[in-house]
């Protein structure tokens, strides 16, 4: 083989090496850009800042148009996280296993859950020590939510968005 | 616990196909090149050679699809990638070996080990549906991370290659029990600690700004310390007890995000490695090849001279940095080229280029791994994921530091590249893991699998059998509406 052929390949190999090196940042550049990465105690700017979201609308076509499409922690350890509604429910509590691990004295391992049944949501005290509160009423059995009302389980508030 | 809320998620398949094929380009074209340059047409074999990689690639990347469809892109072409590299450059050492008139077939080996590996991640991915069941076995893995730890000091089981008492022999393999045993004591330190987490974090007094650990707390650091110099007396493997070490301080410091552990840690080891140098010869010698690498009586001394490390930084020297090329260079010059020193191999012939590429490739597979406990919502998953990838990160600095001349050399492989098998089908293993929990990590919340199943009830009241409610979710093809558990179950 030529000197010239050798050569291009070495140097073509490196090539190849870099690309996929830089493709693979390219990918991660999307997933840090592409996400929202919310420190503890940040403040929120409300509801509206869901509205561009691809996924959002897609779900948002599925169910009725004024379905809540997530669930932000508004107050306690948590405040700033949200978590995106789907079509099952949602388990609250301390266990490692629940959809949302409150990091919260106050709250029982399996504290509360929040289900969909025939549009609407609902939360659900799981007979826990300390209680859930929607508003500032006692849950007792399955309660339908509104947009926007603080269901608070010990220290956390969390509340449905659109 | 810093959290992070995807504004759309991507499954990220289409991406991997793209990156697969990059992948599959360096693996196979190395493989091809080295042909190339030292018989001028390609290599015998090459279309099987081929055909392996490609099978393994899209084997697993539709395994994936079947079922882990949210899993991370990047981790496996990055693996592809590095295991292609690593076989293409135990093959071409394979070569010069040959030529030489010495013991090669690494090669062969390597690539049913690569076979084997990938075929273990698949079982993990399919058989393990939720990571969180691993919780289960948290004392279970305990005991057999500490019996394979011990088992090559077994008389008749253990086999003492190269001064180090840390193979065992099964059948017509030798095997590092050590390697698995990362895997289980990963596992069983993510259960301790998830559980254990508050008291080590509140409890204790405060010194000098630094919030020590009650002292019956800090049996468990104690005992690992304890274990890693044991399994560094008895088997003089000063890499291994540094890794076991290394990966109880992270995982510590990841559940309780006090940073006195790490000091404390670091302290503990330092005393540990300074009182090895002194007792053992070996520790000792290690340390003056690292020191005096270039002083000619330390270059001749045998055993234990630096005459391996040496010529490995002529070999990397000689690279320069755009390197010599595949099959240009002499890699073979170096003892244990295709093991221990394979990064100064491909210093050699990729240069400072390739290998800063191939240590940009390490980077960004801790980085997924780190990512992946970051995006988890249960802690044993946050744990376990940081743990494996610190793993990772920790074998990738003691060895390159240590072909580098930055830290004394130590037994340690370079996950994926370096000729081994069980290292390889350990990390293999860790990949499936990571894979599985990732998948967990991306998933959109109540899609499945999601956070519906209680590791206590399933433990306490649902059969095995019928434990993750993501399988009901497969067979039926709907989606339940509904926490299932909570229901039936009746809290004690």
């Amino acid at each position: 083989m030529s000197e010239l052929i050798v050569t291009l390949l070495r140097v073509g190999y490196l090539v190849v090496l870099w690309l996929l090196v830089l493709s693979a940042v390219s990918v991660l550049r999307r997933d840090i850009f592409g996400t929202r990465v919310i420190a503890r105690g940040s403040v929120l700017t409300g509801s509206r800042r869901s509205g561009p979201d691809g996924g959002a609308n897609q779900r948002g076509a599925r169910t009725s148009r004024g379905a809540p499409t997530s669930i932000r922690v508004t107050a306690g350890p948590l405040r700033g996280t949200t978590l995106k509604l789907g079509q099952s429910s949602v388990l609250i509590g301390r266990a490692p296993s629940a959809t949302l691990v409150l990091d919260d004295d106050y709250a029982s391992n399996r504290h509360a859950r929040i289900f969909p049944e025939d549009g609407q949501w609902f939360v659900e005290d799981l007979e826990s020590r300390n209680g859930t509160y929607l508003g500032a009423h006692r849950v007792n059995g399955p309660t339908p939510v509104t947009i926007g009302t603080p269901i608070r389980i010990g220290q956390t508030v969390i509340e449905l968005h659109r | 616990m810093a959290t992070v809320a995807p504004s759309r998620v991507r499954t990220g398949r289409g991406v991997e196909i793209g990156l697969l094929l990059l992948a599959l380009t360096l693996g196979i074209g190395a493989y091809a090149l080295v042909g190339l340059a030292t018989g001028d047409a390609l290599p015998p074999g090459f279309g099987g050679y081929a055909a392996t990689l490609a099978g393994i690639a899209v084997g697993l990347h539709l395994i994936l699809r079947w079922r882990a469809p949210y899993a991370d892109p990047l981790i496996l072409p990055i693996v592809m990638a590095l295991n292609g590299i690593g076989l293409a450059m135990i093959h071409r050492i394979d070569l010069r070996l040959d030529a030489r008139g010495l013991t090669a077939g690494f090669g062969d080996r390597q690539e049913l080990w690569t076979i084997i590996g990938a075929a273990c991640a698949a079982v993990v991915l399919i058989l393990l549906r939720d990571h969180r069941t691993l919780r289960r076995y948290t004392y279970t893995a305990m005991v057999i991370g500490l019996v394979l730890l011990v088992l090559p000091m077994l008389p008749g089981l253990g086999v003492n290659i190269n001064g180090a008492q840390v193979w065992v022999r099964v059948g017509p393999f030798s095997v590092q029990p050590a390697e698995f045993a990362k895997i289980a004591l990963a596992v069983f330190f993510a259960g301790y600690l998830v559980t254990h987490r508050d008291v080590l974090t509140l409890a204790g007094p405060k010194i000098l700004g630094l919030q020590l650990p009650r002292l019956r707390d800090f049996g468990p650091i104690v005992l690992a310390w304890a274990v890693s110099i044991l399994v560094l007396v008895r088997q003089t493997d000063l890499g291994s007890s540094l890794l076991f070490f290394g990966l109880f301080v992270a995982m510590l410091y990841v559940a309780t995000e006090r940073w006195s552990w790490i000091l404390i840690g670091l302290l503990m080891f330092a005393a540990g490695a300074v009182l090895a140098a002194n007792i053992f010869g070996h520790v000792g010698a290690r340390v003056d090849v690292w020191l005096n690498a270039l002083d000619p009586e330390i270059y001749n001394r045998d055993p234990g001279g630096s005459g391996q490390v040496v010529r490995g930084l002529f070999g990397m020297a000689s690279g320069g940095l755009f390197g010599t090329g595949w099959g240009e260079g002499y890699p073979d010059l170096v003892p244990y080229a295709n093991s221990d020193f394979i990064m100064a191999s491909l210093g050699e012939e990729l240069g400072l280029t390739g290998v800063m590429a191939i240590l940009m490739l390490y980077l960004i597979l801790i980085e997924r791994g780190i990512r992946t406990g970051i995006g988890l919502r249960d802690g044993f998953g946050k744990l376990l994921a940081s743990g494996l990838s610190f793993v990772i990160a920790l074998q990738c600095f003691v060895v390159v530091g240590g072909v580098t001349r930055l830290i004394p050399l130590t037994g340690l492989t370079m996950p994926f590249l370096a000729s081994g098998g069980s290292s390889l089908v350990a990390n293999w293993i860790v990949v499936g893991l990571l894979l599985r929990m990732s998948d967990a990590a991306r998933r959109p919340a109540g899609e499945g699998g999601g956070g519906v199943i209680s590791t206590e009830t399933a433990l306490e009241v649902v059969p095995d059998e019928e434990a993750p409610a993501a399988d009901d979710l497969d067979d039926t093809g709907v989606i339940p509406t509904d926490d299932q558990h909570t229901e039936v179950v009746e809290r004690p």
